[in-house]
């Protein structure tokens, strides 16, 4: 409306400001063009429709943040794949496979704020695909400690702990054999 | 999956089952190989031919060898069995050495040129009895005349050319035949040469008795000394006739002693020892004895030797200062010496103990002499013109005792060796090295490799280092000589004579029995040097008084040395070392007394503290009985000290006389080090080992079957072995072998027991495997307990709780006889243990432990071959590959040591015998380190490689990019 008016205050002699959407005619000069209807009927329903495209883009937010809260699922079956993959032995490609799995799980835990930052939107409820995102990598995690476990690698059993003890000293000493001859 | 699994399983077992072996230009690299020949007791010179010039020797540790007289290196040697000590040597024929031994049953002939064994023949002998090698010096080389061979009570004439009996010499003569029955009666026999029939036999009793050696002065005369060493007998044999003419020792010298005569051959004239000088007497037609020449005590003389015009001459070389007074005279007129040589001597060689002579014509006609000698030290050396041409440490050919000892510490600013290469030499050697690793080395450059490895990087330097590769082995030898051996090369660093002439006059002649390791400085005290001690004794005799003496290990000085005053039957190091880290050393004497060394108040108050904890142990092997003792009190009567202290007995195991007989006992080595008191099997199952020092393994066998293998039948015989715990004298485990038979040879490490013996019902040798785990503490498996450290696994324990156990054994065949059998030791214990097993071929076998595991079964599982448990065969392999001496024999192999280096995964192995032998064994493949050869160059040449190739290629793709962009 400024803009319009601001126009024609530049010396025009007259102009038809079609964004105009005021329904008031009085603020104008000249006459709305025959068959040209201020009134526009469908006030509410754009209203609606902008309500509704919001609606949808939050949707689709909330859509995209759940597909990214369980992205680490695909993950989590490829990695499960792999480890099956790599058997049970302790070699380079099984170690690496488990310590990728242990890897991912505990970076994308760490920065799950930034991952669903750009989700951030009063509208948009995070909490749920949050909490799938954590459980989701949790279960990564445990699937990759499960495989360091399978592995042999975790200190569960009592030889892990007792490996590492030196044999008690002794008491008593004693010496002597054949007398030399 | 099963394919994947077989294909791991197959990668994995071919990366395990790896036997120690080398490849051919490796040989050398850390190993080295001495060959030695022990003391020489005869040695026959031949020299007359044109052309090597070389001495035939045989030795007490039953060698026959072939030496070349210009630089001492051994042309050829034979090393015979243990039992077949060499009676006599000679050469006959002028082409065949022949040798007279077991007691004079084994004659043999060897080729002289190349040592091959041309015939042997086996001589009836009855009874033992002395032998005596007597080969006629014939001119004429194509007449065969017969070689006398006395022995067991037989004597025999023995054609050279094929050791057939001779029947037909080419004439007849009388031999004379003197001998003694029950040495108081001396018979003549006359045999007819031709027949070998006793022409006449005459005998006569000589009541007083006869005693000692015996000289024969002439063809018909010889002189012995009678029962009481105070009268010399000439005994005349002339035509059968036997005459005896007595003449006490007190008529030719005043103030005699007992006297002794020395056996050296002179022509009419006889040396005797008395009062610490040598008298020679002449013996004269009649028998008449007069006194023609006297010399100091300690004068070693040689046989007679023909030189020109009928003259016979000897020598003689005794000591004066720190020289060798070498002299040759003419026997009939001792006023002529021919040869005066006086030759400075290292005095730790000792005294001349034997000569030998041989002349030969100068450039000027005249007679020159070059004479053998042998030292107190079993050194033999070869003088000549006033000078010694070469000598051979022969004492390390009968080494007793051997220990180790750390290399002085490098000092910042003081070069011991060399100057390092300088960066060209360095990056020259290096680019050789990469040609070698790429192929593309001709042969010289491997040649220039070869050498370059072979004095690499100050392998012989005299200073430690960072890896513990450089140590010094010391060895005690049968002649009471220490020598320091250098790892590196195997060179003498040092050597020490024990009973060198300096010495006091209280003992003279100390024995040394064994080696301790005295002072190793490593946390305290650190300025001191380590030094060694080695405990001797003055005389064979148990209750001989011991002298004990302290060697700097850096230097080869002797610190100090006493006399102890009492007798030696045991020493014991304790675990405890006072504040400059001595070790408290325990001597017991005959008595039952315990003597603590050293004798100061600090070790005194250690012991004290620890006084009701020490205890030992007596193994009385011909009684069968083993004798436990404890500390009491200290010793009272007047001549004792506070450091003197008393034992009572506190237990006895008695092994019943009728059935069983101790041959072996053996404890763990006090020095090894085990990482772990956990043994983790498949399924993380727990077992604790049962680690303990105070374990005696003893092994007894039915006395019927402690003869040689197969004089019993196996019925008749068993072996026993136990275990046995030292400080309560528990009997832990009992295992009964029915049918079998020593000799045991074992090993005792960490909680296991390896021992050889022979089965007779299979008639193969077995060696079975014990281990002992402790079931008290199987209880703790707990892994919270574990965790919080709530557990009782490192406390002290004592022999008194009666810890429960329990053991598992196995036996397997062994297709090889074995003299010893060691077992790697490494600084931590962690690396996997190796057997070294002294084969009866004189070669080391490297055998996994991983092969004398109880826990072998016919069809492992998955895991357990995941694990490396080998599948159970009945017999253990020989795998060619780990043998450690690879081409090499260490002849007459007595001992193996084994020491751990500074570099976990190594270990340094000396084997003696005869010969010597070094090598590092890396038990579980170097995996700590880099292997020797490893390529530095070819590395750097890698790096520079890359990063070259990753600048070219990105400016590359720059360039690349750009154009992209402009298009």
């Amino acid at each position: 409306m400024d803009k319009g008016k601001a126009v024609m205050g530049a010396g025009r002699r007259w102009a038809v400001d079609f964004s105009d959407q005021s329904t008031v005619p009085s603020s104008r000069d000249i006459l709305d063009p025959p068959g040209f209807s201020r009134a526009s009927p469908e006030q509410d329903d754009s209203a609606t429709s902008r309500q509704k495209k919001d609606a949808e883009a939050t949707w689709k937010l909330q859509q995209k943040a759940w597909e990214v809260a369980q992205s680490p699922f695909k993950n989590l079956m490829m990695m499960g794949f792999m480890m099956w993959m790599a058997g049970n032995t302790v070699h380079l490609f099984s170690i690496g496979i488990t310590f990728s799995a242990l890897w991912q799980p505990l970076s994308a835990l760490q920065s799950v704020g930034k991952i669903f930052e750009s989700f951030k939107d009063n509208k948009v409820e995070l909490l749920m695909p949050k909490l799938v995102f954590l459980a989701l990598n949790l279960g990564g995690l445990a699937l990759g400690i499960w495989k360091l476990n399978t592995l042999g690698l975790l200190p569960t059993h009592a030889s892990d702990w007792v490996s590492s003890l030196p044999p008690p000293q002794e008491v008593e000493h004693s010496g002597g054999g054949f007398a030399f001859h | 999956m099963a394919i994947k699994a077989s294909l791991l399983l197959l990668v994995f077992l071919s990366s395990t089952i790896v036997s120690f072996s080398l490849y051919e230009d490796q040989v050398g690299l850390m190993d080295w190989h001495q060959r030695y020949i022990g003391k020489v007791k005869h040695a026959v010179f031949h020299t007359q031919k044109a052309g090597r010039k070389r001495v035939i020797v045989s030795t007490e540790e039953n060698v026959v060898a072939s030496l070349d007289l210009r630089h001492g290196e051994i042309f050829w040697r034979h090393v015979l069995g243990t039992n077949d000590a060499i009676d006599g040597v000679e050469i006959a024929l002028g082409k065949y050495v022949i040798t007279l031994s077991s007691q004079g049953s084994t004659l043999r002939a060897w080729n002289l040129p190349d040592g091959q064994m041309v015939w042997e023949t086996s001589l009836h002998s009855a009874q033992i009895s002395k032998s005596l090698l007597s080969v006629p010096i014939n001119l004429k080389v194509d007449k065969d005349y017969p070689i006398l061979a006395f022995g067991g009570g037989y004597l025999h004439a023995v054609s050279a050319i094929d050791g057939e009996r001779v029947l037909q010499p080419p004439e007849s003569s009388i031999i004379y035949v003197l001998g003694f029955l029950h040495s108081s009666e001396a018979v003549v026999y006359q045999i007819d040469s031709k027949t070998g029939e006793v022409v006449a036999e005459k005998s006569m009793v000589f009541p007083d008795g006869f005693s000692g050696a015996v000289s024969s002065v002439s063809s018909d005369k010889i002189v012995v000394l009678d029962s009481t060493r105070s009268i010399l007998v000439t005994i005349g044999f002339l035509d059968g006739d036997i005459s005896f003419q007595k003449t006490p020792v007190s008529d030719l010298v005043e103030d005699s002693g007992n006297a002794e005569i020395l056996s050296p051959l002179l022509s009419n004239m006889v040396a005797v020892k008395v009062n610490r000088r040598t008298i020679f007497v002449r013996v004269g037609g009649e028998g008449k004895l007069e006194v023609v020449d006297s010399l100091s005590d300690e004068t070693a003389m040689s046989v007679s030797l023909p030189v020109a015009d009928d003259q016979v001459a000897f020598a003689s070389a005794h000591h004066e200062g720190s020289k060798i007074q070498l002299m040759v005279k003419l026997v009939d007129d001792l006023e002529t010496v021919l040869l005066r040589e006086s030759i400075e001597m290292d005095q730790h060689r000792g005294r001349v103990d034997k000569v030998f002579i041989n002349n030969y014509i100068k450039t000027d006609m005249s007679n020159g002499f070059r004479a053998l000698i042998v030292m107190e030290d079993h050194s033999l050396l070869l003088l000549q013109q006033g000078a010694i041409v070469w000598s051979r440490e022969e004492g390390l050919a009968s080494v007793t005792d051997v220990t180790t000892a750390e290399l002085p510490v490098e000092k910042d600013g003081v070069s011991v060796a060399k100057v390092e290469h300088t960066l060209v030499d360095w990056l020259k050697g290096h680019m050789l090295k990469l040609k070698g690793s790429l192929l593309l080395a001709s042969p010289e450059d491997v040649a220039a490799i070869q050498e370059m490895r072979m004095k690499s990087s100050g392998r012989s330097k005299l200073t430690r280092d960072h890896n513990g590769f450089r140590k010094l082995f010391i060895a005690l030898t049968r002649a009471g000589k220490l020598f320091a051996l250098h790892t590196g090369d195997g060179r003498i660093v040092w050597s020490m004579l024990l009973n060198s002439p300096s010495k006091s006059e209280a003992c003279e002649r100390p024995s040394g029995i064994s080696l301790y390791q005295w002072q190793v400085p490593h946390h305290h005290a650190m300025d001191e040097n380590p030094s060694v001690l080695v405990v001797g004794r003055c005389g064979s005799d148990s209750s001989a008084p011991g002298v004990l003496s302290f060697v700097d290990v850096y230097t080869g000085k002797e610190i100090s040395s006493s006399d102890i005053g009492h007798s030696v039957v045991r020493v014991m190091p304790l675990p405890f070392t006072d504040s400059t880290e001595q070790r408290l050393h325990l001597i017991a004497d005959t008595e039952g007394h315990v003597h603590l060394y050293p004798k100061t108040s600090e070790a005194l108050s250690i012991f004290q503290r620890e006084f009701q904890n020490v205890y030992w142990y007596t193994v009385e092997g011909d009684d069968g009985i083993i004798r436990g003792h404890g500390m009491k009190s200290s010793c009272a009567g007047e001549t004792a000290d506070e450091y003197c202290f008393t034992t009572k007995e506190l237990w006895t195991v008695v092994f019943p006389s009728e059935s069983e007989k101790i041959i072996s006992t053996l404890t763990r080595k006090p020095n090894e080090v085990v990482h772990t008191q956990a043994k983790v099997n498949t399924d993380q199952d727990l077992l604790y080992k049962y680690v303990s020092r105070n374990l005696l393994f003893v092994a007894t066998v039915s006395p019927k079957g402690a003869g040689e293998i197969g004089s019993v039948t196996p019925e008749e015989s068993a072996l026993v072995v136990y275990l046995i715990d030292t400080i309560t004298g528990r009997i832990l485990h009992r295992l009964s072998h029915q049918g079998c038979q020593g000799p045991v040879h074992a090993v005792f490490s960490e909680n296991w027991v390896v021992y050889h013996y022979f089965n007779l019902r299979a008639h193969k040798y077995e060696v079975t495997v014990v281990e002992i785990y402790d079931q008290s503490r199987a209880e703790n498996k707990n892994v919270w307990k574990l965790v919080l450290g709530k557990h009782n696994l490192t406390a002290p324990i004592s022999s008194y709780s009666r810890p429960e156990m329990f053991t598992k054994s196995q036996s397997y065949f062994f297709a090889q006889s074995v003299k010893t059998i060691a077992v790697t030791s490494t600084a931590k214990g962690i690396t996997s243990k190796q057997l070294l097993i002294g084969t009866i071929g004189d070669q080391i076998l490297a055998l996994d432990k991983r092969f004398v595991d109880p826990r072998r079964t016919l069809n492992p599982s998955q895991a357990e071959k995941e694990e490396g448990i080998i599948p159970l065969t009945d017999s253990l392999p020989i795998i060619p590959q780990s043998y450690i001496t690879h081409s090499l024999k260490v002849e007459g192999l007595r001992g193996i040591v084994t020491a751990p280096a500074k570099l976990e995964s190594t270990t340094h192995v000396f084997a003696y015998g005869v010969d010597l032998f070094y090598t590092r064994l890396a038990p579980s493949k170097t995996y700590d380190s880099l292997a020797d050869d490893f390529s530095y160059a070819l590395l750097l040449i890698t790096i520079v490689a890359l990063v070259a190739a990753i600048y070219i290629t990105w400016v590359i793709s720059e360039k690349k990019e750009l154009s992209e962009k402009w298009r």
